[in-house]
């Protein structure tokens, strides 16, 4: 993980913030790109052996074994309402820690760590789906692309997507 | 200090140095508590004695004995101090204290306090360190410098250093476990050999690191002897507290888990165990009642054992308090048996108690101590003789971090289930000595005597294919599993090895499903759910298994659904076998004939003291002179009729559903039942044979009308809703029945959808006015017809049953009536719509 040696304005240093910089790992999931600030990246992980688990919420797809550490395997496609997985399809799982667990989000494929200025975040448009809107902080209108900023902490909370 | 010196002086045998101190101590005591007046003399005469003592303490390090020699002058000297103490101290006294004292005596006093302490402190300091010096010492005569030795060997360990030792040892016994299932089954791997001895030492780390861990049990029970004193105080009962194995260790999690659960069983035992001293006297008891407290080892398990030598569980209480409490019904409890009686102690939200006491009945029940058991993975076990007390078997694992656990498969899933709640396995198919059946679409096992009820793994956990059927011919195993006293069959696949696993627990997110007690990594690496045999039978009750009396009673909100009755099917002259409600029959009798004998003109028997009218179920039935008939008994309020049959047959749970309505006298319908058509007896028509007067003192209700019209039934008396629940069926109406007004709002708000309701008047709670009342409240229901039974039918009452908004008031003793109370009111309202 590269560190830009700017100084000051480290206030927000676990979201990926450095100086007005923003460094995020950018994936796909069903097309669609989105950015995880860095900082809460634990690990990327290829595809791997998920185990099931009956009984649990429709977004938790299993769990796996990351070296020795049961991570929870949460599909954000169920959260977004997108259709499921072709079988085919090859997974790649975002490791990231809330609350002292450790969880694997399944995605498509992994992108480059963009650092982005803080300057060019914007707000989500209020058309967006709202199942969208509620995983996200806003976006980034990037050259060639959108990038939806995710917030795991919503992603992962599960009470309230129950809820709404 | 000089305490501390005093008692080790005493348990090693230094009389000298004891003496010394203890009667410093008495002075300094005395100083403390004020009785003494502190003196620049009494001051000094401390110091003395301190000066004493060291020279005692040297002496000790070069000799390690006590010196020869007496100390007879200064004992005397603090002798006369702490005689002097007392209220007879004077103010003459006071005064010439005061005087010798300077200016500030309190400030002076206070310094030669500390003063002394420092002294003293400085001094065993000294000594230990040059105990400690001298490693040579022979430990039981040099008091202090083994104290310094020991005290050189313990550190203090922050219990979050010994958690994560822990957790890395359990990642180390994964990790090796991994490593042995690679190489098994290859003998010529280089790895064997480091291997085997990795895999001892992991085992010997993890035992030690587990040690640490572990405290006795006693420290649990550190406050029980003061609480059981208090407790004889207050209720005024003498109780004896005896305390056996307290050196037993477990591991300190479970401990701080289980010393409020065990506070409070032991006083419940002190509290409703313990008999007053009268009853004590008047049972022929010893006064002193005993309160036994065991802890022992027992495979991994450590079994702690709370008797009391007390009254034992009063049935009779427990029966009219699960009643009361609504924990059970009337019916339930007359197919239970003791042993299942006793267990309802440990039923959310009960208690004994007669009334709120300081000491227990606070609503903190044996449920939380059940709970809290449980969710460690123990079991708490019952036996009570009534008049010789109780036992309470309290079997909890040593260790919560690492179980042992059978690992199974389901639907090409693997699960891990606690050793410690499998008893046995059974393999079951269609060749073998055990096979799976079905009884009413709940599979069974039949397991030597008894009848366990199974829980299929994969319908549970809604894994693999939705199969309809049972396929009871494939092979398949059963995990036959405990909680508590109830038994049940887990279904499963397969059945692999068993293996130590680290329990970790799951993601938040995954808490609330209540079949998981954690997970964990299997040697392979793969991870496997931990199920949690509680949940499991949870889970397992509610989707099949249930006893007859649930069934019957549970069919109060099912909206369309098929409800299941248990029927008692029997045999009575030719024709078709005959059957009446389980939940009617109070039980089963074999009569000698010899012992029928007849009055005004009718047979009747000698019942449990009283006399009981019995009746032919076929008219014409003669009673033999020889021999045994068979009866079914009915009984309600003290009275019970018997009702003479050919044969019991079987009990069957089927849908009940009366399809001819039959004229003969005594038969409210028939149906089929077990592929059989069934006389379904009317139970009423018998009763008022025996007792003509049978349903006056009692609420009852009867239905008629044409079309399938759902009809709410609301008594409170069990009888007479399975009573009217056939009868009520055979005139066409869907009948969903409630046990209370309560229950029955409860029914109405959930969204059950009702052309008519009878209520019963008279029930506890919510009676039938208020219920009428409610319903003209709720738009709902506001044109609803209610009508009301009651034995009172004066012209009073039926003003006041219309004014609360019953549409028509029926007696109970008149069933015609009510059948054309209820198609009156049902046609009006189809007039008024």
């Amino acid at each position: 993980m590269s560190t830009s040696n700017k100084s000051g304005g480290g206030d927000k240093i676990a979201e990926g913030k450095v100086g007005d910089q923003l460094e995020y790992v950018t994936m796909t999931i069903n097309g669609q790109w989105f950015g995880i600030p860095v900082l809460s990246v634990q690990d990327v992980l290829g595809p791997q052996k998920i185990a099931m688990i009956p009984l649990a919420p429709p977004e938790v797809a299993g769990s796996l074994n990351l070296r020795g550490r049961i991570v929870t395997a949460i599909d954000p496609r169920m959260r977004l309402g997108l259709p499921p997985r072709d079988e085919n399809e090859t997974v790649m799982s975002v490791v990231v820690e809330h609350l002292g667990e450790l969880y694997s989000l399944l995605i498509d494929q992994v992108g480059e760590v963009l650092k982005l200025p803080s300057s060019r975040f914007e707000q989500n448009p209020a058309s967006l789906d709202a199942r969208w809107r509620d995983i996200s902080t806003g976006l980034y209108r990037l050259d060639d692309r959108l990038l939806i900023v995710m917030d795991i902490e919503r992603l992962l909370n599960f009470d309230k997507s129950i809820a709404a | 200090m000089v305490h501390t010196i005093k008692g080790t002086c005493g348990f090693l045998g230094l009389p000298r140095l004891g003496a010394v101190a203890h009667v410093a101590e008495d002075v300094l005591g005395k100083f403390r508590d004020g009785d003494l007046q502190v003196t620049p003399d009494s001051v000094t005469v401390i110091l003395e004695s301190l000066d004493c003592i060291k020279s005692l303490l040297g002496h000790l390090e070069e000799s390690e004995k006590e010196p020869e020699g007496s100390d007879e002058e200064i004992i005397a000297k603090l002798r006369a101090i702490a005689d002097s103490a007392g209220p007879e101290t004077t103010l003459d006294d006071m005064e010439a204290a005061f005087e010798a004292a300077s200016v500030k005596p309190q400030e002076e006093t206070m310094t030669s306090a500390q003063t002394v302490q420092a002294e003293l402190d400085k001094a065993v300091a000294d000594a230990k360190r040059e105990g400690a010096a001298k490693p040579a010492a022979a430990a039981t005569e040099a008091a202090l410098p083994a104290e310094s030795k020991i005290a050189n060997q313990n550190i203090r360990v922050g219990v979050d250093l010994l958690e994560h030792l822990m957790t890395m040892v359990s990642e180390l016994v994964l990790t090796r476990n991994q490593l042995l299932q690679m190489v098994r089954g290859q003998t010529d791997n280089e790895f064997a050999a480091p291997l085997n001895r990795l895999s001892h030492v992991t085992t010997e780390l993890q035992e030690g690191v587990m040690k640490t861990r572990m405290q006795p049990i006693g420290k649990a029970w550190a406050k029980l002897p003061r609480i059981i004193r208090d407790l004889s105080i207050e209720l005024d009962k003498k109780i004896n507290l005896k305390m056996i194995g307290e050196d037993t260790e477990l591991d300190r999690q479970v401990l701080e888990l289980i010393k409020d659960p065990l506070t409070h069983m032991v006083r419940n035992s002190a509290d409703h165990g313990i008999e007053s001293l009268e009853v004590r006297q008047a049972a022929g008891k010893p006064d002193i009642g005993t309160v036994t407290l065991k802890a022992y080892h027992e495979g991994g398990h450590i079994n702690i054992e709370l008797s009391d030598d007390g009254a034992g569980i009063n049935m009779e209480a427990v029966k009219k308090k699960a009643m009361d409490t609504g924990v059970v019904t009337e019916s339930q409890l007359e197919t239970m048996t003791d042993q299942q009686i006793q267990q309802l102690i440990f039923a959310p939200g009960f208690s004994t108690a007669a009334e709120v006491t300081s000491v227990s009945g606070r609503g903190v029940g044996m449920d939380v101590v059940k709970t809290n058991v449980e969710k460690i993975g123990g079991t708490v076990e019952l036996s009570s003789v009534a008049g010789e007390g109780s036992t309470f078997v309290i079997k909890i694992p040593l260790t919560l971090a690492i179980v042992s656990a059978l690992i199974v498969e389901a639907s090409d899933q693997r699960f891990a289930i606690p050793q410690i709640s499998v008893i046995e396995l059974v393999r079951a198919a269609g060749n073998a000595e055990h096979t799976v059946e079905m009884l009413n679409d709940a599979p069974v096992l039949r397991l030597r005597d008894r009848l366990l009820p199974l829980v299929s793994l994969s319908q549970v956990l809604r894994i693999g294919e939705e199969q309809g059927e049972f396929d009871n011919e494939s092979e398949t195993f059963i995990v036959v599993s405990q909680v508590g006293t109830y038994s049940f069959g887990i279904i499963v696949d397969r059945v692999f090895d068993t293996e130590e696993i680290v329990v970790k627990p799951v993601a938040p997110m995954m808490r609330d499903i209540g079949v998981f007690s954690g997970n964990t990594i299997l040697g392979d690496g793969s991870i496997v759910m931990i199920l949690d045999p509680n949940g499991l039978a949870a889970a397992g009750a509610k989707s099949s298994v249930g006893s007859a009396a649930d069934a019957v009673d549970e069919d109060t909100n099912a909206a369309g659904g098929e409800e299941t009755t248990a029927l008692l099917v029997f045999t009575s002259g030719a024709g078709a076998p005959r059957a009446v409600p389980l939940a009617l029959v109070a039980r089963l009798e074999e009569i000698e004939c010899k012992d029928i004998e007849i009055s005004d003109g009718k047979p009747v028997v000698q019942y449990r003291g009283q006399l009981m009218p019995l009746v032919h179920s076929q008219e014409g039935q003669t009673i033999e002179d020889e021999g045994k008939v068979s009866i079914v008994v009915f009984s309600e309020d003290n009275r019970s009729m018997g009702l003479i049959v050919d044969e019991i047959v079987d009990i069957v749970d089927d849908v009940l559903n009366i399809e001819i309505n039959a004229d003969q006298p005594g038969i409210a319908g028939s149906a089929i039942i077990d592929g059989k058509a069934t006389d379904i007896i009317d139970a009423g028509y018998y009763l008022t044979q025996a007792f003509t007067d049978w349903f006056q003192s009692k609420a009852t209700r009867q239905s008629a009308d044409g079309k399938s019209k759902r009809l709410l039934l609301v008594d409170d008396s069990p009888f007479f809703r399975n009573l009217l629940k056939p009868l009520l069926s055979a005139a066409g109406y869907d009948v969903t029945m409630a046990g209370s007004g309560d229950e029955a709002l409860a029914i109405l708000d959930s969204g059950g959808d009702f052309d008519i309701i009878v209520s019963d008047i008279e029930m506890p709670g919510t009676n039938g006015f208020d219920l009428a009342r409610a319903c003209r409240k709720d738009d709902r229901w506001k044109e609803t017809p209610i009508v009301a039974l009651s034995a009172h039918t004066t012209k009073l009452d039926f003003e006041r049953g219309r004014e609360a908004g019953f549409t028509d008031y029926v007696s109970k003793s008149d069933r015609d009536a009510l059948l054309s109370a209820l198609s009156q009111s049902l046609t009006m309202m189809g007039d008024a719509a």
